[in-house]
């Protein structure tokens, strides 16, 4: 009565590798750019990490944005960055570069000026955040800190149940997903700030769930099949646990579509990270991780220590 | 396995149970009285970005707190050596948190270094020259005293500040203090953020002081500035224009009393003008003090000093006993108000810096719990669809285990006294996803099992036994993800950490135990021919 969305498959994955390897390697290129900028203060960091004050004010009617924008220059705030949200009137003005950007006052002023040239639009605060340049480096370093941890934590519990040549491939497979989605967001100019860190992290669990599941099979066929070449056993591997690997990947999408498109504002972005994630961990987890333990282990030995 | 069945079918309604006896304070509007006698009735905890309010981090200026100290054994070295007659040129702090000492000769420095040994013997020495005939110390603190007048700043401060926040009135505050210097409070559900900032980050140090009317003022603001004066400036606001004026004043330096010596302050208001101020009443102490101060400075003007600002500066007309005096200014009444609040809970013993205000308006988080629970219900109902259409009847099966999912998910929510966020409310959709994920993969191997002709039954019991292992492996690295976020992230990130991390856990309870009875039970009933999976 179910449905079967791929049936039996019988893809050369292994053989696909060397154009996964380019794609991957362009991806993490400019994950690292993106990662390198970010660190040297050059890309579009948050104000929780760069410190800066954040208003949303949300408007009765229409906010007309060239007026804002004039009103904010006139009033000295050129470096103002602006996000309107047609959905609700919502208008989010940013101060990060200078000086006085996280100024306690600083809100207060802009809220007192918004008043004053928007007579007929009545508006309230929905939000306003102030972030001292200290907090800001803390948090950097905490975030750093979490990273680490989290990764060697991942590498350990990999190579404990498996093998180091698979905690170092999933590893990887998994720092992989993650600059890519840096890299993408710094491509598109977007925001990193504290809540795309947690979509990275989260991303990075998922990712490493996904790999695991393809390295089981892979562990299990190799005890099962001691004969067979390396590659043939990693492909098949991939092949049967695949049906498994889109479906997952389909459900996760699908809360996330809902998320996207009806979770608001806020969570927009967050959300969006984790759908392109989802599609760069799947990928990753057939494309990359399995291939390196290819690559690593293809002139050994083909038996692998079995543990369960 | 009838047995075996029955026991887990109990577990499962158990839990079923307590999770929604959890879940219903939340869901009801009002609870009826037996119900609270009996069952729990706290509604779940929502973070300030979904119930609005206001974050704040302070940081305590510890720094200053030592100045004020240093300042004290200053003036107080001084005077010993006057009372001894001990001649001295200079003795004052430094900007590098030192007392400088300059001692005319050496008659003096003996006598001197005798006072040292005898009063400050935890003051250290740490610099000495002599030149040109004089003698140049520079003391300083011992660490330990430092330190320790560093964190009873912090532990004062938080203690003021509490007593601040529960006068003027907020349900749930949360004070605690953060790292070594800084107190963070949370003020759930705020009307006026902007009040309350002035109320909390207020130093409030009340100093009577005297103006220094022998020397010119204009000779003051020229930058000639007599010894041992300041000049301190009152803001006057036009009551008609309400445009604002700094006058400024020649003061006094040295504090004749502070605020310390109150015991309560209190907006009033002038019955004769409509106008507020403050009247404040001193301890026994307190009011000998101003009783001394005022019979020895008739006609000399006294001017009250609220955080370096003058308030105001009457001609003191006579003695004044009875411990009573008042501060006037152009308030409105809730400043007042506010004024004798922090009168009341008395001064911060450093002042306070805000480095981080993350305040939330009500629409914001109502909004977001909207939202939210719009996409967590068009999410969950996709999934339950999609799992429906594509696994059959074992679809249905796995759907169960979502249900059970998202009520033990809220139950444990609840139960723990967690706090929901927004992030949270993200965790959780994200949890839906990955929930049915273990059934996919059980699922997914009993169709290959069934592939290579095993019998239904036995194609589950295989499937399951198969998957098992997987699906450990799996939440675990999830779970370690979750655990360093916890640790590390702050506010709504943790929130997150946690929806996660319980939506991993409750997640493998449901699928091995939730779905796995359904087969069993269906086994049992029926020899299965086929399985619709």
């Amino acid at each position: 009565m179910g449905i079967e969305l791929l049936g039996k498959t019988n893809i050369n994955f292994i053989g696909l590798r060397r154009y996964a390897f380019v794609l991957s390697a362009i991806l993490v290129t400019v994950g690292i750019i993106a990662f390198v900028q970010l660190v040297r203060g050059q890309g579009n960091l948050g104000i929780d990490f760069a410190g800066g004050t954040a208003v949303q004010l949300k408007f009765e009617k229409e906010v007309e944005m060239d007026k804002v924008r004039s009103v904010l220059d006139a009033n000295g705030f050129k470096d103002s960055e602006l996000q309107h949200f047609t959905e609700g009137n919502k208008l989010l003005i940013q101060l990060k570069k200078s000086k006085e950007a996280s100024d306690p006052k600083i809100g207060d002023r802009l809220v007192a000026i918004f008043t004053k040239e928007f007579t007929g639009n009545k508006f309230v605060v929905d939000s306003l955040t102030i972030i001292g340049p200290k907090v800001g480096k803390n948090l950097q370093h905490d975030t750093l800190i979490a990273v680490i941890i989290s990764a060697i934590g991942m590498i350990v519990y990999i190579a404990w149940r498996f093998e180091f040549s698979f905690g170092f491939a999933a590893c990887a497979a998994t720092f992989h997903d993650v600059l890519s989605v840096l890299g993408i967001f710094f491509l598109l100019g977007k925001e990193v700030n504290l809540l795309l860190v947690t979509a990275l992290l989260t991303l990075a669990g998922y990712s490493l769930t996904d790999t695991v599941v393809v390295y089981d099979r892979i562990r299990e066929n190799l005890r099962l099949r001691t004969k067979d070449f390396l590659g043939d056993v990693i492909n098949s591997s991939i092949n049967e646990v695949l049906s498994r690997t889109i479906v997952t990947s389909l459900t996760v999408f699908l809360v996330l579509l809902a998320l996207f498109f009806f979770g608001g504002e806020v969570i927009h972005d967050f959300s969006f990270a984790l759908l392109i994630g989802i599609v760069i961990g799947t990928y990753s987890s057939i494309f990359v991780a399995s291939p390196i333990v290819f690559e690593w282990r293809k002139g050994k030995k083909v038996r692998i220590r079995s543990k369960r | 396995m009838w047995r075996s069945i029955q026991w887990r079918v109990g577990l499962i309604v158990a839990l079923l149970v307590i999770s929604i006896l959890f879940i219903i304070p939340t869901l009801a509007g009002s609870l009826p009285k037996w119900w609270t006698k009996f069952f729990p009735s706290e509604k779940i905890n929502l973070g300030l970005d979904l119930r609005g309010g206001m974050h704040l981090l302070l940081e305590v200026e510890v720094q200053k707190a030592v100045d004020s100290a240093l300042d004290k054994y200053g003036s107080d070295i001084k005077d010993a050596l006057t009372k001894k007659d001990i001649p001295f040129e200079k003795v004052e702090r430094t900007a590098d948190a030192k007392i400088g000492i300059v001692l005319p000769d050496s008659k003096a420095n003996d006598r001197f270094n005798q006072v040292r040994s005898d009063q400050y013997s935890n003051l250290k020495v740490a610099s000495f020259r002599e030149q040109g005939g004089k003698f140049l110390y520079s003391l300083e603190m011992n660490p330990k005293e430092a330190k320790s007048i560093e964190e009873s700043a912090v532990r004062q401060g938080l203690e003021t500040i509490r007593n601040r926040v529960d006068q003027f009135g907020v349900a749930e505050p949360v004070i605690v203090p953060q790292g070594e210097d800084q107190i963070l409070v949370q003020l759930p559900g705020i009307k006026d953020p902007q009040r309350a900032i002035e109320l909390i980050g207020r130093t409030a140090l009340l100093e009577f002081k005297l103006v220094d009317d022998e020397n010119s003022l204009e000779e003051a603001l020229k930058g000639n500035i007599p010894p041992g004066d300041e000049v301190i400036y009152q803001k006057v606001t036009d009551k008609d224009t309400g445009v604002v004026t700094r006058r400024p004043y020649l003061i006094k330096k040295r504090a004749l009393m502070t605020g310390d010596v109150l015991t309560d302050a209190r907006m009033r208001i002038k019955s004769d003008f409509n106008e507020p101020y403050v009247s404040i009443d001193f301890d026994a102490r307190g009011a000998r003090l101003f009783d001394q101060i005022t019979a020895e400075n008739v006609k000399k003007r006294l001017a009250i000093v609220l955080d370096n600002n003058v308030y105001s500066a009457p001609v003191i007309q006579e003695r004044i006993s009875g411990g009573k005096a008042q501060i006037t200014g152009s308030f409105t009444p809730e400043e007042a108000s506010d004024l004798g609040i922090v009168l009341r809970a008395g001064a911060l013993p450093a002042p306070v810096k805000i480095i981080q205000n993350v305040t939330v308006g009500p629409s914001l988080g109502e909004d977001s719990i909207r939202k939210g629970i719009h996409a967590a219900v068009i999410g969950s109902a996709l999934v339950v669809v999609f799992m429906a259409v594509y696994y059959g009847l074992s679809g249905l099966i796995a759907d169960w285990a979502l249900v059970l999912n998202i009520i033990y998910l809220l139950g444990a929510f609840a139960a723990m006294r967690a706090t929901l966020t927004l992030p949270g409310i993200a965790g959780i959709i994200l949890a839906i996803g990955m929930a049915v994920d273990s059934n996919v993969l059980m699922f997914e191997r009993i169709r290959e099992e069934l592939r290579m002709g095993k019998t239904p039954r036995a194609a589950v019991d295989a499937g399951y036994d198969k998957a098992l292992f997987t699906i450990i492996d799996s939440h675990v690295t999830t779970l370690i993800t979750a655990m360093v976020l916890f640790q590390f992230g702050t506010g709504p990130i943790k929130g997150f950490a946690v929806t996660l991390s319980m939506g991993v856990i409750i997640n493998l309870f449901s699928a091995l135990i939730g779905t796995k009875v359904i087969f069993d039970w269906i086994n049992t009933k029926k020899q299965l021919k086929t399985l619709s999976i």
